[in-house]
């Protein structure tokens, strides 16, 4: 197969809308988290939530005028235009912009969601129901797919090569950017829009991720220390909102025009724990698998890691059984050298767009040599060698770094990131 | 201008996003504003809410510019 390298950078996250704000500010310590705004939480059982900061743009607030045009926003849920803000920021970033039909053709887009559109699924049902069907918007299911954001970023951008989504819960992002490598390892595409996108902090989606007992409840009245992954206290994940893309090339296509390559895609591993519908299996032998399966494919041993960003969402059960799997695999001795933190502390999860988020952070990690922290990690409830890089960001060396996520229905996936040659 | 006139402007204007001058009565929505056929479907919706009228699926094929929706809600609304 083909190197597959990374080339362009996009994000709107719960700090801030754009790349290197949300960076400066997770490295900052900061935290998304509040109490919800926008619907009436007064009854839900989590009142908090990791919400993109909406604005006129000014101080990297989100101003979703700047990113689509008004009357196409009314037609779609928010993590459309999410994903066509991370993917217009990752284009602009890479310096790629198809003018040729050939570029056009060769440039393809895999963009998922883990929900898609939730909140419109959830009003229209109601509109249904209290007005009748002469009342459901024309838009209602293109605005709702899970497959639209990556139609968007195409009509937009003019791209017209695989059109594709995947919708694997939280592990969306990760499995999109490691199959749209793929497809340029494959020589499907040239250059690649890939990532994940998710609107899910509305009425309903908390209502039902909270009935799955997955979201905190016990820290209503403190949001920022609510997400606490590994710490004795978590209780749950705070939801967050937003979106990553990332621009994939092939290595040869990229050297050839010249473009900044910040990483290369080295390892891509995935795996089913065919366990349970939400729990994890309590071995972590699913996890440990698709870690494994991206190590070998980078050809490098599980030692060789620096920094994992972790899925680590803060729920009791799941924490431990990452650490335990990542400490199995690893072994105490590079479990010594090994810095692993959850970024889920201080944007919350973003289900279908965490692994995108994250595997940028990973990125930037590789870039800046530096690790972002695991905040509220007050009282580890387990004892390991592994630097878990407790509240504040850590300068060391990241050459490799893996990016691990798990999702809904038992599906693992797990990149693994190399320092430009 | 009539009050319909107005109203149905200011729903042509909001739901195509198109400049207030463009919105003539003799602007097809289509041709002259930028419409597709999904966008035709929820104007006629979007009239149909604002004036609180039921617009049959033949009329509303009728209804392809600016100056036809005013006068079949002028009639609509007048009854």
């Amino acid at each position: 197969m083909r190197r597959v390298v990374i080339t362009g950078l996009g994000m709107v996250s719960p700090l801030a809308c754009g790349v290197d704000a949300s960076w400066e500010r997770l490295l900052a310590g900061r935290s998304g988290a509040g109490p919800i705004r926008g619907f009436d939480a007064s009854d839900l059982a989590c009142k908090i939530a990791m919400q993109v900061p909406r604005g006129d743009g000014s101080n990297a607030t989100f101003d979703p005028d700047r990113w689509m045009e008004p009357k196409d926003q009314r037609k779609v849920d928010d993590y459309i235009i999410y994903a066509v803000a991370a993917a217009t920021q990752a284009l602009d970033d890479a310096g790629w912009h198809p003018r040729t039909e050939e570029e056009r053709i060769r440039t393809g887009v895999l963009i998922g969601s883990g929900v898609g559109g939730l909140g419109g699924i959830s009003e229209t049902a109601v509109i249904l129901h209290e007005k009748g069907p002469r009342r459901v918007s024309p838009f209602f299911i293109s605005g709702r797919l899970i497959n639209l954001p990556s139609g968007y970023v195409s009509i937009i951008h003019g791209l017209k090569g695989p059109n594709h989504a995947v919708a694997t819960a939280c592990s969306t992002g990760t499995h999109a950017i490691g199959d749209a490598a793929r497809l340029i390892g494959l020589e499907d595409a040239d250059v690649m829009v890939a990532g994940g996108a998710e609107s899910a902090v509305n009425r309903i989606g908390i209502a039902g991720f909270a009935a799955c007992r997955a979201l905190s409840t016990a820290f209503n009245d403190r949001p920022k220390q609510a997400s606490r992954p590994y710490d004795r206290d978590r209780d749950g994940f705070v939801m967050g909102d937003g979106a990553g893309c990332v621009i994939l090339e092939s290595y040869e296509g990229a050297k050839a025009r010249g473009a900044k390559i910040y990483a290369e895609v080295v390892g891509y591993g995935m795996s089913g724990d065919a366990f349970h519908i939400t729990a994890p299996e309590s071995s972590g032998e699913g996890a440990s698998r698709a870690m494994q399966a991206a190590v070998k494919r980078a050809g490098i041993a599980p030692q060789d890691i620096d920094y994992i960003n972790a899925h680590g969402t803060s729920t009791p059960l799941g924490d431990e059984i990452e650490l335990a799997a990542v400490q199995r695999l690893f072994g105490d001795k590079a479990s010594e050298r090994l810095s692993m933190s959850s970024t889920k502390s201080a944007i919350g999860h973003l289900l279908g767009a965490a692994g995108a988020v994250e595997a940028i952070f990973c990125t930037l990690a590789i870039r800046d040599q530096i690790v972002p922290p695991t905040l509220n990690l007050d009282h580890p409830s387990v004892a390991t060698p592994i630097d878990l890089v407790p509240h504040k960001a850590r300068k060391r060396q990241v050459a490799f770094a893996l990016s691990n996520s798990f999702g809904f229905g038992g599906t693992n996936a797990c990149l693994v990131l190399r320092a430009p040659d | 201008m009539s009050d319909v006139a107005e109203r149905v402007k200011k729903i042509v204007i909001e739901h195509l996003g198109v400049d207030a001058d463009k919105v003539t009565d003799d602007a097809n929505f289509i041709e002259d504003l930028g419409a597709d056929s999904l966008d035709t479907v929820e104007l006629v919706m979007a009239f149909e809410e604002e004036f609180g009228v039921e617009i049959p699926d033949d009329a509303a094929e009728s209804i392809v510019t600016v100056g036809d929706a005013i006068r079949f809600l002028d009639k609509a609304t007048a009854s």
